[in-house]
């Protein structure tokens, strides 16, 4: 099937799908990196996370309407407003259900499996309550419509680029504050040997609070960012929790290098592929190839070395 | 702690009697024959708790893939119905007549080389045992051997749902897509949509149940059922003390799937259709709910909340729509937060007890009297 296409015609295309699967990629990456940081430090599945982003999405959507209404000439830079707001929110929440809910599960990993379920049936029918079932979409900032051309047929959009670079950034912060701080410190003394942190005087369930919080933070910034490309729905946080959790496995939990790795390797190959088969096969694909993977190395690509 | 352990099983006894009672006499006389096949609907899921009973409360593997069982069961059924309902008189407006409407809508001209078997209702029965046994057992073997268990395979299981789903809903020419295979009419002949026919199949859909629910008890009960538990608390000990868990583990998966595949397999019968809707994430995971709001270490508490939280389900969603997702999301926070072991739990914890304590004062009482 290849032949029909030149060779610059190729390159044009795997460039575009490229791009594109960038765009997956950040998303992936925003959602995978909360979940990455919950589930390996705690074990914690956290199925709601999905919600979580939806929220960041719901709240960005209502900033830009705030926006819109009263201050229609500040409208270019209402999104970064929109994502403090999305990330305090969804952070917010994040804290309160550890401490209502999480924490009594710590001891039992798949229970948190089935109570997050519950929370986000919950939270799914409370969007629809409160926002209607229709999705609703937010108006792009003047500055972020349009595309750039790169040469030849390949056209790049600036909403996609801006999302990239805002990954790059979490990603980067992230990154910074589990290396650089001393909440970072904590979380990867807990991570590698709970108890002994415990004993060393880390307050470890203060640990588990703050961390939960902020990966569910992230996932509100990722909702904040999803806005950007797309429209938001109830049930669209369902959607995507199955292949993040999938990014996460398959990058080793407890990795973040591993998490990035795996994001990029599964949104390249979906979406080079979806372009010489249909989306659905591509995606079937794609997972099947995960799970082999995973059944060779069950640990996932990048395994930190922990003792237990 | 011996006698306490017969005295559970003399229980479970009764219990699956009890429930034997109400499936088979009560709720037939009691109810009409559009509510029965509804009561036969939700015994099909039950079938896939009593499944995860065996592999979850009693082995530890929580699989989030049950529906693909099911799923898979169903289909295999479905296809030999849809086969028997595509004869080429029936099917003679098609541009290909003898192959289901759906392929011919999708311009296929023969019918696909897997759906040939069903054409045969031996090979199709079978193949409702064997398809799901052998992928459950390809995925236990290539997992379990390589000791991946707990959270990793719960994941992995949802995303086989999620595969599944998509290549069903994707491949719509040889599976009919997001309607799934519809317009099911006979079996060899005999006309699955009348009330007799209903009647009948509730009837089979039970017993085959109370078989899975005896056969299930016998594995729980034997001293295969004590290294499943063993398994399940301390697998690094059952390993150190000779036994290789992961073959355990294969086989109660292996015999969990082809639980939920004949509960699969009598739903296509009893509702007359089978579509993606039934096999994905979403029902998968609910069919967990089922096990643990009915007790996932008990056969009778999964029977009895696959019954009621389905029946919870039809009643809520009837009258108020809205309101069943709080419902069953405030189900599952509770469940899991105050009655870990379920609604069984909650009977041999709590009530049991208090009957044990009333019944013993009762029977002491006439040797306190004379001392008086």
């Amino acid at each position: 099937m290849l032949s029909e296409y030149s060779l610059g015609d190729l390159g044009a295309i795997f460039a575009m799908q490229a791009f594109a699967g960038l765009i997956l990629f950040s998303v992936y990456l925003l959602m995978a990196l909360g979940l990455a940081i919950i589930f390996g430090q705690m074990n914690v599945i956290n199925m709601a996370h999905g919600e979580f982003m939806i929220l960041g999405a719901y709240a960005t959507y209502l900033c830009s309407h705030i926006f819109q209404t009263y201050a229609p000439g500040l409208y270019g830079g209402y999104f970064f407003v929109a994502m403090v707001f999305a990330f305090l929110l969804s952070g917010g929440l994040g804290l309160l259900v550890e401490w209502l809910l999480i924490r009594h599960l710590y001891t039992r990993p798949l229970d948190t499996l089935l109570a997050t379920w519950g929370l986000s049936l919950i939270l799914q029918q409370s969007f629809r309550s409160i926002f209607g079932a229709r999705e609703v979409g937010v108006e792009l900032p003047g500055w972020m419509m349009g595309s750039l051309p790169l040469g030849g047929a390949v056209e790049v959009q600036i909403n996609g680029l801006f999302v990239m670079a805002l990954t790059l950034f979490i990603t980067g912060m992230v990154a910074l504050l589990l290396f650089r701080s001393r909440w970072g410190l904590h979380v990867r003394a807990v991570l590698s040997n709970r108890v002994m942190a415990d004993a060393a005087g880390i307050n470890t369930q203060r640990v588990d609070r703050l961390t939960f919080g902020l990966g569910c933070g992230i996932a509100g910034i990722a909702g904040a960012a999803f806005t950007m490309i797309g429209s938001t729905g109830p049930t669209a946080g369902q959607l995507y929790i199955v292949d993040t959790f999938l990014v996460v496995v398959f990058g080793g939990a407890q990795s973040l290098l591993g998490t990035v790795f795996s994001a990029l390797s599964i949104s390249q190959s979906q979406s080079v592929m979806e372009f010489f088969m249909s989306g659905s096969m591509a995606k079937v694909i794609t997972l099947l190839f995960v799970i082999g993977l995973l059944m060779l190395r069950p640990q996932g690509l990048f395994v930190l070395k922990i003792r237990r | 702690m011996y006698e306490a352990l017969t005295n559970d099983r003399k229980l479970e006894l009764i219990g699956i009697a009890a429930i034997a009672l109400l499936i088979v006499v009560a709720l037939p006389l009691s109810l009409d024959i559009f509510r029965l096949n509804l009561i036969g609907k939700y015994l099909t899921y039950a079938f896939v708790a009593v499944g995860l009973v065996l592999c979850w409360g009693h082995t530890g593997i929580l699989s989030l893939g049950q529906g693909v069982f099911f799923g898979l069961g169903g289909y295999c059924i479905a296809m030999y119905l849809k086969l028997e309902a595509s004869t080429p008189e029936a099917t003679s407006i098609q541009s290909t007549p003898g192959i289901p409407d759906f392929m011919d809508w999708n311009q296929l001209t023969a019918l696909p080389f897997f759906w040939v078997p069903f054409k045969s209702l031996p090979l199709a029965l079978t193949a409702v045992i064997l398809v799901p046994t052998l992928i459950a057992f390809i995925l236990g073997y290539a997992l379990f051997k390589r000791r991946v268990g707990g959270v990793y395979f719960a994941i992995i299981t949802q995303a086989l749902a999620a595969v599944l789903t998509i290549l069903i809903i994707g491949r719509q020419d040889f599976t009919g897509g997001i309607n799934g295979i519809t317009d099911l009419r006979t079996l060899m002949g005999w006309d699955i949509r009348t009330d007799s026919a209903k009647y009948i199949l509730y009837f089979v859909c039970c017993f085959l149940l109370l078989g899975s629910m005896l056969l299930a008890r016998q594995v729980v009960s034997s001293k295969l059922g004590r290294i499943l538990i063993a398994v399940r608390d301390k697998e690094e000990r059952v390993r150190f003390s000779g036994y290789d868990p992961a073959h355990f583990k294969i086989f109660v998966f292996c015999l969990a799937s082809a639980i939920a595949a004949v509960g699969g397999a009598m739903f296509t019968l009893q509702v007359g259709f089978m579509s993606p809707s039934f096999i994905g994430i979403v029902p998968s995971i609910e069919m967990v709910i089922l096990c643990a709001v009915g007790g996932r270490h008990s056969l009778i508490g999964a029977v009895a909340g696959a019954l009621l939280v389905n029946w919870g389900k039809t009643l809520f969603s009837e009258s108020f729509p809205e309101l069943w997702l709080f419902a069953m999301g405030g189900l599952f926070i509770g469940v899991v937060l105050a009655f870990p072991r379920g609604l069984a739990g909650l009977f041999t914890d709590q009530l049991l007890p208090l009957f044990q304590r009333r019944l013993a004062v009762k029977q002491a009482d006439p040797t306190t009297v004379p001392a008086e």
